[in-house]
């Protein structure tokens, strides 16, 4: 199975990254662009063939080292 | 007085620290590798030091909290043990839950380097307890992620309970968003735990401990968790 994970800062955390890259696409001449926000895409490669199982495992994983709550927003998909 | 430094694959001031508390401070001091599984026995004070702990992947501090050295370290904790984090050392005590917060990328994105000026905002602990509240110290920083986060009520809760440490301030003490370097909450430079035994700074007092280094200010941080006269 396979895991799909999107981990993002928090609505109320600053996105430094964000903005930069936001400056950079203004500099190329993309003004209309309003905001932007950067964070980390992550595949995983599961044994499990459960869904629930895999859900269950993939929550955790991000609870615990993929994603820091304080500061990021996690959400995955599994798949076979 | 016994103190151990933790080396991570990757840290790069474990040897500086090693050799302030020994050489300065005439503390007996060993260096522990982070696969040891428990601390060296009669450890008095742990640090964890400054660098770039796996390579600072996923997020700074994320996967030295991992490392086997670790759930000792948070025992020594748990029983009131003294620990400190410096730079690094401080982004692993936050990823370890050991402190409140995250240190996340600089708000100007670039690497900062320089000898900044952080206000003493309590006496009520081991490290500024012989110090003036409101003194101001010159100590280097050096990070890319020193930009302190934390939800608005734990910065208050931090602040009601009298545990924030440092603050980066002018040279005059005024603390203001010009004297932030990194965009920290609150220009929160250091913190402690309630318990007041786990400490977390950016700045580095093993860089500013002996006279050629320009500042020995970082000296008198350091005096009062490893004692010895200055």
């Amino acid at each position: 199975m396979k895991a799909k994970i999107i981990v993002m800062p928090r609505a109320e955390v600053l996105d430094p990254q964000g903005e930069a890259v936001r400056q950079g696409l203004a500099s190329l001449g993309y003004d209309g662009v309003r905001h932007v926000r950067v964070g980390r895409y992550v595949e995983l490669e599961l044994d499990s063939t459960e869904d629930m199982t895999a859900s269950a495992t993939v929550q955790r994983m991000c609870e615990q080292l993929l994603a820091n709550e304080v500061i990021e927003d996690f959400e995955f998909s599994v798949e076979s | 007085m016994n103190v151990a430094v933790v080396t991570f694959p990757g840290s790069n001031c474990d040897d500086d620290c090693h050799y302030v508390c020994r050489s300065v401070f005439g503390a007996t001091t060993i260096q522990v590798w982070h696969k040891e599984k428990s601390l060296p026995s009669g450890v008095d004070v742990v640090i964890l030091p400054g660098g770039f702990s796996y390579g600072d992947y996923l997020r700074t501090g994320a996967l030295a909290r991992f490392s086997p050295i670790m759930e000792d370290v948070v025992r020594f904790a748990g029983r009131g043990g003294t620990v400190l984090g410096i730079c690094n050392g401080f982004q692993i005590l936050c990823e370890a839950g050991l402190l409140p917060g995250a240190l996340i990328r600089n708000q100007s994105l670039r690497f900062i380097c320089e000898s900044v000026p952080v206000r003493v905002e309590t006496t009520e602990s081991q490290l500024t307890s012989a110090l003036e509240k409101g003194r101001v110290l010159h100590i280097p920083i050096a990070h890319m992620d020193g930009n302190y986060f934390a939800k608005e009520d734990t910065v208050r809760g931090l602040e009601d309970s009298d545990q924030v440490l440092l603050r980066y301030c002018t040279s005059e003490g005024e603390v203001s968003d010009a004297s932030n370097p990194n965009g920290s909450c609150a220009n929160i430079a250091g913190i402690m735990n309630s318990g007041r035994n786990v400490f977390g700074m950016m700045p580095h007092p093993e860089r500013a401990s002996e006279t050629p280094l320009s500042s020995i200010d970082g000296r008198e941080l350091l005096a009062g968790l490893l004692g010895g006269s200055l």
